[in-house]
């Protein structure tokens, strides 16, 4: 019971940044300005229209401080909660929550990495875990690695099912102007491509780039002033299960059958309404847990689910239609990007990917390892 | 001065020994130690050595950019408690889930005190 209200607040601004790599000298803050600008002309509002600011990163320790000052902005409400790349799917639930209490009125949630120009070992600082770090884990590889095991004793599941995952989300990105990777992908190169922990080689594992962006949210009163279709936040869920892979109580089922379940609830639907799934796939074997755990196949399914197509484009279920962490764009924390793919699609603003008369989306948001699932239920005015 | 979880759990193992908390209000074992209770919310745990036998729960192979790929595994301890471990005396793609293993200490190093891995136990099921 989360007090939240459906359809409490809307999503009327959404941009990316710079993308891939991004020029010398940009660092996190320019690229959340720069998708903040961005959202804010999208829906025709200004910087000091803003004063609810939501933002994480791994790169600056103060950023929402570090934000404001740049911005020129004192913010009403401020949240930097940073568990991971399924944040800002928490962030939505915040600022619903701000916005119905009337704490703020224009809300956005900003994210920026440089994890590319700088490489990973600078943008996140290694934790020593003396459990964990002694067996020289490559994290978060090794920690899906370990589920992605589990799950292939306990259901069958193959490493040719998840290299499926990744084909689908290429075939979606070679429809995405802005997606990083250009060529297309078959199994056998994905099961052919360098071993990075047993069952994944490289190329189930999401790409390494630059990249921010932001959404801005406003009351659905507000919401119809203003430029682009409102896209509504019908239901949001959370649930954290652990912080570390050998905490994980149970390697086949993540939180995401928690987070679902309460965003289902809040937005009441069930998976079977849902026209586009956008799932966070820092690796393969992620889109066959959440598939699983948000319903849209049984648990021990997702394997033979996605085979065949059946979530690339033209496949019965849409799923990851920017092309995914796994080949559009992955800058260290990627849950923004989801939101970001999800409105677009219910605006009908996807060109070639576009999912034909989609009304309801849901994008969830994993972090850590495995370790924070949030699920956000989004819909077009026809929906609320 | 208290002595941390860390510090007595080392000490155990600069023993030989592998050590868990048992937790007397949620009946069962804690691992890694704490100063409280993750299923009670008790700060009354008792220390106990484990018999260092175990089940693999998930492995996989982990390949570093230069050098051998080594086996990083999640072993099930017979006391109800799970870490994570290496297994070996094996080809690291030869460990499998369900493999029954038993406790050995890697000898402090360096800067790297002492840690558990694992060996399969032989013709043990």
């Amino acid at each position: 019971m989360s007090g939240l209200k459906r359809g409490g607040a809307a999503i009327v601004g959404a941009a990316e940044s710079d993308l891939g790599q991004v020029g010398p000298g940009f660092n996190v803050i320019d690229l959340m300005a720069q998708g903040i600008t961005r959202a804010l002309d999208d829906c025709g509002l200004g910087v000091k229209d803003v004063d609810g600011l939501i933002c994480a990163s791994t790169q600056s320790r103060t950023s929402g401080l570090n934000l404001s000052e740049y911005l020129g902005i004192s913010p009403a409400y401020i949240d930097t909660t940073i568990i991971g790349g399924s944040s800002f799917m928490f962030h939505v639930g915040h600022a619903l929550a701000a916005i119905q209490l009337g704490l703020c009125n224009v809300a956005v949630i900003a994210y920026g990495s440089t994890q590319r120009s700088v490489g990973r070992q600078q943008a996140s600082v290694r934790e020593v875990n003396p459990y964990e770090t002694p067996y020289r884990p490559f994290l978060p590889s090794t920690a899906y690695a370990l589920a992605a095991s589990r799950h292939m004793h306990e259901f069958g599941t193959t490493r040719e099912q998840m290299a499926a995952v990744a084909v689908a989300a290429r075939e979606w990105a070679l429809k995405n102007p802005v997606a990083w990777e250009k060529k297309p992908l078959t199994v056998g190169e994905v099961l052919g491509a360098r071993m990075v922990s047993y069952p994944f080689t490289v190329r189930d594992v999401c790409l390494v780039t630059d990249g921010g962006g932001a959404i801005v949210l406003v009351s659905p009163e507000r919401a119809k002033s203003l430029k682009k279709p409102p896209v509504y936040v019908l239901g949001q869920g959370q649930a954290i299960t652990h912080a570390n892979i050998s905490s994980m109580p149970d390697l086949t089922v993540t939180g995401a059958l928690a987070s679902g379940k309460q965003a289902y609830a809040m937005a009441g639907l069930a998976a079977k309404d849902i026209d586009v799934v956008e799932l966070y796939d820092a690796f393969t074997i992620n889109t066959i847990l959440f598939l699983e755990d948000l319903g849209f196949c049984k648990k021990g399914e997702g394997g033979s689910f996605v085979e065949g197509g059946r979530i690339a484009p033209g496949g019965a279920l849409p799923v990851n239609t920017n092309g995914g962490g796994l080949s559009y764009c992955h800058p260290g924390m990627y849950g923004l990007f989801l939101l970001i793919e999800a409105v677009r699609q219910l605006r009908g603003e996807c060109g070639e990917r576009q999912v034909n008369g989609a009304e309801t989306a849901i994008a969830h948001g994993n972090g850590g390892v495995l370790s924070s699932q949030s699920t956000v239920i989004l819909g077009t005015e026809a929906t609320v | 001065m208290a002595e941390s979880p860390l510090a007595v759990y080392q000490a155990h193992l600069d023993k030989g020994e592998l050590a868990y908390q048992w937790s007397k209000a949620a009946g069962r074992a804690v691992f890694y130690p704490r100063v409280v209770c993750p299923y009670s919310g008790s700060t009354d745990l008792e220390w106990r050595v484990a018999s260092g036998l175990g089940t693999v729960y998930a492995t996989t192979v982990t390949h570093p950019f230069q050098g051998e790929g080594y086996n990083i595994a999640l072993i099930d301890c017979d006391e109800g408690f799970r870490l994570m471990g290496r297994v070996e005396e094996i080809d690291p793609m030869a460990v499998k889930i369900g493999m029954r293993v038993r406790f050995r200490i890697h000898p402090a190093s360096g800067d790297q005190p002492a840690y558990p891995v694992f060996s399969p136990i032989e013709g043990a099921r």
